[in-house]
């Protein structure tokens, strides 16, 4: 069982996060760099797995800035046996539909029978790169489930949509994400941290992939104007004096609220 | 076969578990008929598809067009990708808009891989400039407004619910039933679907107009009651920060932030919550913020159009009976 963990590079959310007004990149000085806490719970689920069945090999696999390759080497840290780190400059404004095609392409070369992602990234929030991996793949996709079984064969789950709990099954190969509601990832011990420093990492270009980023004949989502958005201005703030509450029923039947 | 406009936006309906439609459309309608004529797609189980179509031209569609089938109970995502690919080869749309729900989310990744058309995700709104339909984006929990665009073909949009107040006029009843070749794509099994029953008549939380939400300062899950009261009185929803959740005081489904639900509600009450970034991520696009909470220093209030520094327990019940006494 070769199980493809999708891990990414985020901007700490407990720091400040900025967008450079010129280029609408992430203005990745602005804040400490940390794994996604998404991928490492996808990837506790594999290792979780991984600790019964001794056929599970795990890859982590990563397409992000060349700095990216410390944070990555903490999912080798915590058990994964090998990484995949895709790093190119020509990627570095990569649009979701390019974003996915590079991630099938790797996934493809390293071979897969499960990938494994998170639901969302706390950075750009998509959701829509498991999908649009199990599309270009040819295989299901099983999508933001909140309890996962792997099987011989098949990965099963429970997925909360608006209204109804979902059980669904898909047949191996197959794409899935993962949401919060899975354990919190283990944390590297020494014995991994030094184990990780001898095993394969495998850096790989857009051209090792067959990609070619600026292929103009391909459609592609472009930003068009950025704007970085005045501070909400803090409207009015009292100090409970007894009226409080009347204040905000004040404010609100003004407002046309209540 | 009728002629679809030039200007089309496909607009692709959700259902509820029980076949209804999904708040979301609403939305998407509007959204579109501000760039475009909507046509929308509808995949309903065989006999469903009249009433829905008549209450999506109710809401603005020009044209519903349906694809009758039970795979849809059967196979995840799959079903509904193969009928938007029908759909966008018959329509030829400008853009196509989806709900930003988990279900929506699938099949706009699917289908944008394999139609190779352009993805924008997390839309708050939608325009139309000399180049074609732009999508808007609020991201880093609000911090910045960005605009994108594809830069050929049509662009899918996954709209943000709730975030769209245009509603567009209603219109006669069009239906085309549409005829869908299976890609035979490999999709995941549908085994059981258990309608979660919300036991209470309040409002679901994505897509509400108002929300109620409570944080740790709570204290209990009785105490939180009392934000269920507050809730009850102006009508709203009913929210909570990640800690509430985590407390045990309400189950996750509540979650507003980064982890959670976003919304977009006209207004947002935190009670007893701080608003760490991860919640104020979920609810700062809400039109008018309220919050109560004892610290002065709780970074809720930077957000915060009406703020008291003041115990939620002494405020809250007077500002329910303040809206009472105004009701009588």
């Amino acid at each position: 069982m070769k199980i493809v963990v999708i891990v990414k590079e985020v901007p700490d959310t407990y720091g400040e996060r900025r967008l450079d007004l010129e280029t609408g990149l992430a203005d990745r000085a602005a804040s400490e760099a940390v794994l996604d806490e998404i991928g490492e719970r996808a990837l506790e689920v594999a290792l979780a797995y991984a600790d019964s069945h001794d056929d599970a090999e795990i890859v982590v696999m990563s397409m992000a800035a060349e700095s990216a390759a410390a944070t990555i080497r903490k999912g080798l840290a915590m058990g994964a046996a090998s990484a995949v780190h895709i790093t190119d400059p020509g990627l570095a404004a990569a649009d979701l539909g390019l974003t996915a095609r590079t991630l099938a392409a790797a996934i493809r070369r390293t071979g897969f029978d499960l990938v494994i992602a998170g639901n969302l990234s706390t950075d750009g929030s998509g959701g829509v790169v498991p999908a649009m991996l199990a599309e270009l793949l040819d295989v299901p996709n099983a999508t933001a489930l909140s309890s996962v079984e792997i099987a011989a064969g098949s990965v099963s789950g429970t997925r909360n949509i608006d209204g109804a709990t979902v059980r669904v099954k898909a047949e191996l190969p197959a794409v899935i994400s993962i949401t919060e509601a899975l354990p919190d990832a283990r944390l590297p011990n020494f014995k991994g941290i030094m184990a990780a420093k001898k095993k394969p990492f495998e850096t790989l270009s857009a051209a090792d992939l067959g990609i070619e980023p600026e292929d103009l004949s391909v459609a592609m989502s472009i930003m068009t104007a950025i704007a970085e958005k005045p501070p909400r201005a803090a409207g009015v703030k009292i100090i409970d004096a007894g009226d409080g509450g009347t204040r905000i029923a004040e404010f609100l039947i003004e407002n046309r609220l209540a | 076969m009728t002629d679809h406009p030039a200007d089309a936006i496909l607009v692709v309906l959700e259902t509820t578990p029980n076949g209804e439609l999904a708040t979301s459309a609403a939305g998407l309608l509007g959204a579109a008929s501000r760039i475009g004529t909507p046509v929308a797609l509808a995949v309903v189980a065989p006999g469903q598809a009249p009433a829905l179509a008549e209450q999506a031209a109710a809401l603005g569609a020009a044209t519903v067009l349906v694809v009758e089938t039970t795979s849809t109970h059967a196979e995840l995502t799959v079903p509904q990708v193969d009928a938007l690919a029908a759909a966008a080869a018959v329509v030829a749309p400008h853009a196509v808009l989806i709900s930003n729900s988990i279900d929506g989310r699938d099949v706009a990744g699917r289908f944008a891989a394999r139609s190779g058309a352009a993805i924008a995700v997390d839309a708050i709104g939608v325009s139309r400039d000399d180049e074609g339909i732009v999508a808007h984006h609020s991201v880093y929990g609000g911090a910045y407004n960005v605009d994108s665009a594809a830069t050929f073909g049509p662009l899918v949009v996954t709209v943000r619910q709730g975030a769209v107040d245009a509603r567009a006029e209603a219109r006669p009843v069009a239906i085309e039933s549409l005829d869908v070749s299976p890609s035979g794509a490999a999709s995941a099994a549908i085994e059981s679907v258990e309608a979660v029953t919300e036991t209470s008549s309040r409002p679901e939380l994505r897509g509400a107009t108002r929300v109620v939400a409570g944080g740790r300062g709570l204290g209990s899950t009785e105490k939180f009651a009392l934000v269920e009261d507050l809730a009850d009185a102006l009508g709203a929803a009913i929210g909570a920060s990640r800690a509430a959740v985590d407390a045990g005081y309400i189950p996750a489904n509540h979650q507003v932030g980064q982890t959670g639900v976003s919304v977009s509600p006209q207004l947002y009450i935190a009670l007893g919550i701080s608003g760490a970034i991860q919640h104020r991520t979920g609810m700062q696009t809400a039109k008018n913020i309220v919050a109560v909470n004892k610290d002065p220093d709780a970074p809720i209030f930077e957000v915060a159009d009406f703020g008291v520094v003041g115990d939620v327990f002494t405020v809250v019940p007077q500002l329910i009976s303040a809206l009472a006494e105004r009701k009588r």
